[in-house]
């Protein structure tokens, strides 16, 4: 199955910018469908970015993240060509991870 | 014989538990600090599940914030889609480790809350859901200290299904 997360980290000498994508429903629990059933909460509750081992940032969401969420963030000390590995885990305990290229 | 060993071995599990339970409570100060540092990985459940934006502040970080013009939104006047309304913010204050969004007529008002670690930099751009006209509350933690930025974001359609 291709992956559900979209990365685009650029290098800009000093600092990496980074803009992820990722393919998830993002229920709240809170809306009905077209019946008038609940459908129940299925969103993704951790997002984590990890370069060289360490963290760089991390994401908890709740059900109040829009759909296909999007984030960007910025950190330093990386560089064109490194490797930068993204995992989320949802509150079904579904998990996916990819690493992205720092271009 | 072997009734007075047990109660021995017994005696000496219990004593051990007491004095853990003990540490724990030593400090009621420290009390909530471990769980904070161990919420530096864990997902904070709770705060997710507070209704009001205060209450979700106060599971999320223990402490009040208090308004500074250094914390910079961009959230647009008007929403036309309540579904996606992107948000993002910027500061200058030093040390920032934690980012956090929040919306007060949300069925829950936490949206997402996000570590800073150090060489990281203090700005976040995402796109969140709101259910009605509200508040956009930004929490900054930096230093150890908290700081908001407030705007009121109209919704002409609520994401949450409203």
């Amino acid at each position: 199955m291709a992956s559900t997360i979209r990365v685009r980290a650029t290098s800009s000498g000093e600092t990496t910018e980074v803009q992820a994508l990722i393919q998830h429903p993002m229920d709240s629990g809170f809306v009905k469908d077209a019946k008038g059933e609940i459908i129940p909460p299925h969103f993704i509750q951790q997002l984590t970015f990890e370069y060289d081992g360490k963290n760089v940032f991390t994401a908890d969401w709740g059900g109040g993240v829009s759909k296909d969420p999007y984030v960007k963030f910025v950190f330093k000390g990386a560089k064109k060509g490194d490797e930068l590995k993204i995992s989320w885990v949802d509150n079904k305990g579904a998990t996916d991870t990819t690493t992205a290229k720092i271009q | 014989m072997t009734d007075v060993g047990f109660s021995a071995t017994r005696r000496l599990i219990l004593q051990g538990a007491g004095a853990v339970a003990l540490l724990g409570l030593g400090h009621p100060l420290f009390g909530l600090t471990p769980a904070l540092a161990a919420a530096n990985d864990k997902y904070p459940e709770a705060a997710f599940k507070a209704k009001s934006e205060a209450d979700a502040i106060k599971a999320l970080y223990g402490k009040t914030a208090e308004p500074s013009d250094k914390v910079k939104m961009d959230a647009p006047e008007i929403a036309e889609n309540g579904a996606v309304v992107p948000i993002s913010v910027t500061t200058t204050l030093a040390d920032v480790t934690s980012i956090s969004f929040l919306v007060s007529e949300n069925p829950v008002a936490l949206v997402a809350s996000y570590k800073i670690p150090a060489g990281t930099l203090p700005s976040v751009a995402n796109r969140i859901k709101m259910a009605r006209t509200s508040n956009v509350i930004v929490v900054v933690e930096a230093g150890g200290k908290l700081y908001s930025a407030n705007k009121e974001v109209k919704v002409t359609v609520g994401g949450c299904g409203g």
